[in-house]
């Protein structure tokens, strides 16, 4: 089990950070390499870098790139091809929150998320879908949210970027199977990670089933479970404690 | 011209008789749906030693060796 996933190339965007961070260790602990894409923090990346390759002798690399613009995803995804060979799975993970009040959002806080979480994931698919093709297998995780599938006040922007990225899910599953390429979706409830601070006294914390917040290697789990179910696509898994259900 | 790297190609890949490929063949009726162009394209980067990425719609043969032909110019 510990190398399932030996010799294959896994890309994850975010993966500095948070959930990405926890998804990307949890690939190289089962043998994969690693191409982290991150937006800024530079020494964050590099050290999920070395970690990466210090404790599971995989190879890592980091790639700074702005997955919302088209043109930087295609250049970063050569890099990516140049230094690992191709790309087998792909993790779209990055992701941002411009929260606020739908009746009070600016053009811009609303088109921004928009831009990162769901163009941003289509950009990356865009990019890999050939090599995917042309290796007759690959595995797309895209990382949505129980926001985009039971809404939640004060986020609309990030709600339908998380529900956009079902339906992409879905409809890349449906595109790609017939070249053994699968797409799935993890829709993770309230996790702990810089991003869910601004969470701690959310009234909706009461009504998790499992009363507590979950950790990210929960959904580093579920996303490691959707990379080698070989029979499973266009599936949504919520890792939410039950929030969803 | 990229003709005769594309009937090679098409025609190791569906079995079908090589001379009966046509420039004007539609790569429906050779049994090669859209995605498989894509596929096909890639394969043709190695043949032929080009990068290209596949954009828009090809119908026929024909019409992917001008598109590469275009994008070569």
């Amino acid at each position: 089990m510990s190398n399932i996933l030996n010799g294959k190339v896994a890309v994850v965007t975010g993966g500095s950070r948070g959930i990405g961070k926890a998804v990307s260790q949890k690939l190289a602990s089962l043998g994969a390499n690693i191409a982290v894409i991150y937006s800024g923090n530079d020494s964050a990346a590099r050290n999920v870098e070395e970690y990466c390759e210090k404790n599971y002798g995989i190879k890592a690399r980091t790639y700074k790139c702005d997955v919302s613009n088209f043109t930087e995803v295609k250049e970063t995804i050569a890099k990516i091809k140049t230094d690992f060979g191709t790309v087998h799975i792909l993790i779209n993970n990055a992701g941002i929150t411009k929260d606020g009040l739908a009746a009070m959002m600016s053009e811009e806080d609303f088109d921004r998320v928009l831009e990162v979480n769901l163009k941003g994931a289509f950009n990356m698919i865009r990019h890999t879908a050939g090599l995917f093709i042309r290796n007759r297998e690959g595995c797309v995780v895209n990382i949505s949210s129980v926001a985009g599938l039971i809404g939640n006040a004060g986020q609309c922007n990030y709600a339908a970027s998380k529900a956009g990225l079902i339906g992409l899910t879905k409809t890349i599953a449906k595109e790609l199977a017939p070249k053994g390429v699968r797409c799935n979706a993890v829709a993770p409830g309230f996790i702990v990670t810089d991003m869910t601070e601004t969470h701690a006294d959310n009234p909706l914390l009461k009504m998790i089933p499992l009363g507590h917040m979950g950790d990210v290697e929960d959904v580093a789990e579920a996303v490691s479970y959707l990379v080698t179910a070989k029979y499973v696509t266009g599936e949504v898994l919520r890792v939410d404690g039950g929030i969803a259900m | 011209m990229y003709f005769d790297a594309i009937a090679k190609i098409v025609s190791e890949r569906t079995g079908c008789d090589i001379s009966t490929i046509k420039p004007e063949s539609k790569f429906s009726e050779l049994g090669i749906d859209s995605l498989d162009t894509v596929e096909l394209l890639m394969n043709l980067e190695d043949e032929i030693g080009i990068e290209i990425e596949l954009d828009q719609k090809v119908e026929t043969i024909d019409d992917l060796d001008k598109f590469i032909q275009s994008k070569q110019g």
